[in-house]
């Protein structure tokens, strides 16, 4: 221990380096491996070599932008269908949980608890032809008679939805949570009606909440290939479906980095318009 | 007016429960299924046959047994790893603070097909052979910044008075450390453990790139579904949730009590 006293400022670099080494070399650098990979063209069979091959993004943009869409779509709906479920349901577990709240909080989470590619299926299970919400629906007149939800964008979506919904829930309730009560009061007291302290106290006090649920949702939904390829056919193919079967079905590498850094430098785009039109003081503040 | 509102508030909270908790009851469900052909979509009639004979199907045994070897060791190491992070980012000032917490930052807001792709191109290019070292290398890494945001929360509202008092009474750092830093943040390290371990055994795009010719158990089950998962998948799923479920109570029960004792 002598040597932590003689040397008290290595302390944090010490304690940082294994981590941080791990992060650099298994996440940092991959990346460049990455992007090394998408300037490089030939073929599976031959090589591959490097030559500044911009064109394999050009490419990608041009074969692939319907399925680029598709993914920010689908994440897109996915995201504000988990935010409009998600936002009662965290207010409710906030304000009127009592004690129960973090036995309620857990059974948000619960879906978490069952593997995902098995909360998929079942998800299979009950939009299939002869599962009971498709025989609802058609009761009601919601589908024609021979309607179906199974291989639908409308499936692909509420899989979606379902998987990533606790990523939305947890930080709505944690900021939800945080609201000191008095100010709400406070609100209703110079006169506010409860829509109106609502609207003006409660709503913009969660809104950290409400960014960082929509990005944890979003990003890693606008990835997802499991939700297409189990609950949709190929007219419903995401971004990641081609990512993946040109990574390990095709070898077809520089293609598939290069729809990687496009998919990301989408997101980035997304997230920083959104940010601008949010406006960044309200996120910190 | 003002009932009606919190009744309807209370009837959605109690729509969106259903809606969230019944897929996982149909899994439970469909556990105890016997299904007439390989497809396990539709109710047949009960059976505990698949609970009786959970091993009966060929490469489920050692799907589950890899998943359990690769999320224990995964978490340990991203545990440790991720836990001394955490103390320096809360105990000590150091440049690089800012670039520290985005490289913990980034892997969390990064899509998992693109950690498991650029993983792989990695271990493409320098010829690494894919198996039971690469996921493991792809699991501790995805873990570790979800171990640093678990461990760091705890760590904030942390009572330094109680080491300080240690030091005063001639406790060296280390013994100190030992003796009561650590006692006060197990309860962090072990839920950053436990959450580790669960989205270790839960991974699937990650480990679907760099698993090479191992099967993992989430692997098994996308081979499975191809061809109609057998409700013995069920089984370990419901064995699963019904863990994790048990230990995530248990620790707010324990919590509970914990907070009573301090209350009087």
């Amino acid at each position: 221990m002598g040597f932590f006293h003689r040397h008290r400022g290595l302390t944090p670099y010490l304690l940082l380096a294994p981590g941080l080494a791990w992060l650099a070399v298994f996440f940092l650098v991959p990346l460049g491996f990455l992007a090394y990979q998408s300037l490089q063209s030939g073929s599976f069979d031959v090589a591959y070599a490097f030559d500044w091959s911009w064109g394999n993004y050009w490419d990608a943009l041009q074969r692939y932008h319907e399925q680029l869409t598709r993914s920010i779509i689908y994440a897109g709906l996915a995201t504000v269908f988990a935010l409009l479920i998600s936002y009662p349901l965290a207010y409710w577990i906030a304000f009127r949980g009592g004690r129960w709240k973090n036995l309620l909080l857990i059974m948000v989470i619960a879906p978490f608890f069952v593997t995902y590619l098995i909360r998929t299926l079942a998800w299979q299970t009950i939009l299939a032809d002869q599962g009971p919400v498709v025989g609802i629906f058609r009761d009601v007149g919601i589908l024609g008679d021979g309607g179906r939800l199974l291989a639908t964008s409308t499936a692909v979506v509420a899989g979606i939805t379902y998987n990533f919904l606790p990523f939305m829930a947890l930080p709505l309730y944690v900021s939800l949570e945080a609201i000191d009560h008095r100010l709400i009061e406070a609100a209703e007291d110079l006169y506010a009606s409860r829509l109106q302290a609502f609207l003006r106290v409660t709503l913009p006090l969660s809104l950290p909440g409400v960014v960082a649920g929509t990005l944890l949702t979003f990003i890693p939904a606008a990835g997802d290939f499991i939700n297409a390829e189990l609950l949709g056919t190929p007219k419903q193919t995401m971004i990641g479906n081609v990512i993946q079967s040109k990574f390990l079905e095709l070898g077809d590498y520089p293609s598939a980095a290069a729809l990687s850094f496009t998919l990301m430098a989408v997101i980035l785009v997304l997230i920083a318009i959104y940010a601008r039109a949010l406006g960044t003081e309200k996120l910190t503040g | 007016m003002r009932f009606v509102r919190r009744h309807l508030l209370t009837l959605y909270a109690i729509l969106a429960f259903a809606y969230l908790l019944v897929p996982i009851g149909l899994v439970i469900l469909f556990s105890f299924n016997n299904p007439t052909g390989r497809y396990n979509y539709t109710w047949r009639g009960f059976t505990l046959d698949h609970w009786r004979n959970w091993d009966g199907v060929p490469g489920l045994r050692e799907a589950m047994t890899l998943s359990l070897e690769i999320a224990l060791l995964a978490s340990i190491v991203a545990t440790v790893l991720g836990t001394l992070i955490a103390l320096a980012l809360v105990r000590y000032g150091f440049r690089g603070r800012g670039g520290t917490n985005l490289l913990i930052f980034l892997p969390m807001a990064t899509p998992e097909i693109v950690l498991g792709a650029s993983l792989l191109t990695l271990f493409l290019n320098l010829k690494v052979f894919l198996g039971f070292s690469t996921i493991l290398i792809a699991h501790i890494m995805f873990c570790i910044s979800y171990v640093v945001v678990t461990v760091k929360a705890r760590l904030v509202g942390f009572d330094r008075s109680l080491e300080e008092a240690a030091m005063d009474l001639g406790a060296n750092e280390w013994v100190t450390f030992r003796k009561v830093t650590l006692p006060l943040i197990a309860p962090a390290i072990l839920a950053g453990a436990l959450l580790s371990f669960a989205l270790s055994i839960d991974d699937f795009v990650i480990t679907y790139f760099n698993a090479g010719s191992e099967v993992t158990f989430p692997l098994f089950v996308w081979g499975a579904a191809r061809v109609g998962a057998p409700p013995q998948v069920n089984v370990m799923g419901t064995l699963i949730f019904v863990v994790a479920l048990g230990l995530m109570v248990l620790n707010v029960l324990l919590q509970r009590t914990r907070e009573g004792r301090a209350a009087t």
